[in-house]
This record gives structure tokens, sequence and C-alpha cells, in this order.
């Protein structure tokens, strides 16, 4: 796995609360750094997707395993 | 790219009913959008200082699922009794807890801090009698006209 600049366990957490606390981390870092999410909240997929889109942060990595779901995330510049 | 704007009119005052503004109000402002929640009738309890006396009622709600398949064979006119509706608010709560939904002072705090605005009715304040003290700080007071204001620029409107 890639380095990240910043980690977020937002596993356990129901809509919409993974993609507020991804917000909030992201404010923390500076454009360019990555964010490594994990996440269990099967609507991630498509909610990260959709934050990404909208919000200008690249999706760079997205990912499954044993029900975890996880994304990294790069703060738009 | 101008900032998208969300308007809100929320008119619930039931523990089910003040997820929905919530939770796309504080969505929507952290996809980047300027928000307002207009709340009016009922739905000024939602800015009450506690929400704990909020409640969820079976009555009048054929679609709401119970424990043990209770909406199948427990009597409708059994849901009336004294003590039921506090019983379903508190398996509703812990329900939420135990699937990790958020519970609504959280929402109501992430809302606040990404900067959404939150508009009391003023005619329903006076109408039901409360004090300016019964709310949350930070929010404001105004009529229908102030609701237009922004929800005539805004992007979505909904009514909930």
């Amino acid at each position: 796995m890639a380095n990240v600049d910043k980690e977020l366990d937002a596993r356990g957490l129901n809509c919409p609360l993974p993609i507020l606390r991804t917000k909030k981390a992201l404010n923390d870092l500076t454009g360019g750094q990555t964010l490594r999410v994990v996440a269990t909240d099967p609507g991630a997929i498509k909610d990260f997707q959709a934050f990404a889109k909208q919000t200008g942060n690249e999706l760079v990595e997205s990912g499954e395993a044993n029900g975890e779901f996880t994304f990294v995330l790069r703060k738009k510049a | 790219m101008s900032t998208k704007k969300l308007a809100i009119i929320a008119t619930k005052g039931t523990l089910d009913w003040a997820y929905p503004p919530f939770i796309l109000a504080s969505t929507a402002a952290a996809l980047g959008y300027d928000v307002q929640i207009f709340f009016t009738f009922y739905g000024l309890q939602l800015l009450r200082k506690s929400l704990d006396h909020l409640k969820v009622s079976s009555l009048g709600n054929p679609g709401m699922p119970m424990p043990m398949g209770m909406d199948k064979w427990f009597p409708v006119l059994a849901q009336a009794l004294p003590g039921m509706q506090g019983m379903m608010t508190m398996m509703m709560k812990q329900k939420m807890r135990s699937k990790g939904v958020a519970s609504l002072e959280d929402l109501r705090n992430l809302c606040a801090e990404a900067d959404v605005k939150m508009i009391g009715c003023q005619m329903t304040v006076d109408l039901f009698g409360f004090q300016p003290s019964d709310f949350i700080p930070g929010i404001e007071m105004g009529g229908a006209a102030t609701f237009f204001e922004f929800a005539g620029e805004s992007d979505i409107c909904l009514f909930m």
C-alpha cells in the first residue's frame, strides 16, 4: 500500500458520517496531499466516487477486502 | 463554477423526520454547497437545545418496521397505549446506535460547524410561545420572505 499523508478510520460509521469525517480530514491537508479512508458502509463506494467528482478531490485508489472499503483521496490543489 | 445552493424547509418534529434535513444539509455542505434550512411549525423542535424529547411513533405509520414482526400481528389500537411511543423511540435509538447512525445532536453540530445557516420561523415561534432561550445559539429568526431570498437563488429546494 502506498504511503499517505493521513489516515482516517471510518469503520462502523454509517451514511453520511464517512463523507463528513473525510471532508474534515481533508481540511487538515494541503493541496496534493493524500488521505486514506477505511469504511464499512457499503454505500461508501458510490458516495466516495460522487464526493470526488463533486469536490474535485481525486479518488486515486478504491478497493475492497474482507468487508472493508479503502479509499485514497488526493486533495485538490 | 459558482457555489451551488441547497434550501430546505423542515416542518416535522419527530425523531425519524429530524434526520433527512440534517443528513442532507451536512452532506451538501461537505460537497461545497451553500446551505440554508428554514425550520417551521413542528420543525422548530429540531432547533431546541436538547433533542432528547423527539419521539418516533408507529401510529399512522404502517411503513415502520417493528421488532419481532410486530407490524404483522400487533393491533394498531394497542400501539396507542401509554408508554408505547416511548418504547418505540427507545428501540429506534438503540437500533441507530448499533448501526453506526449518527446522533441528531452530532449531525446538527456538524451542520453548524459547516456553516449551514439555520433559520427559525418567527411566526411559529410566536404561535407556540417559544422563547429565544429555548433554541441553540447561532440561529436566526425570519419569515417566509427571508427564506425566499435564499431559496429563490437555490439550485435545489426541498420540503420535508
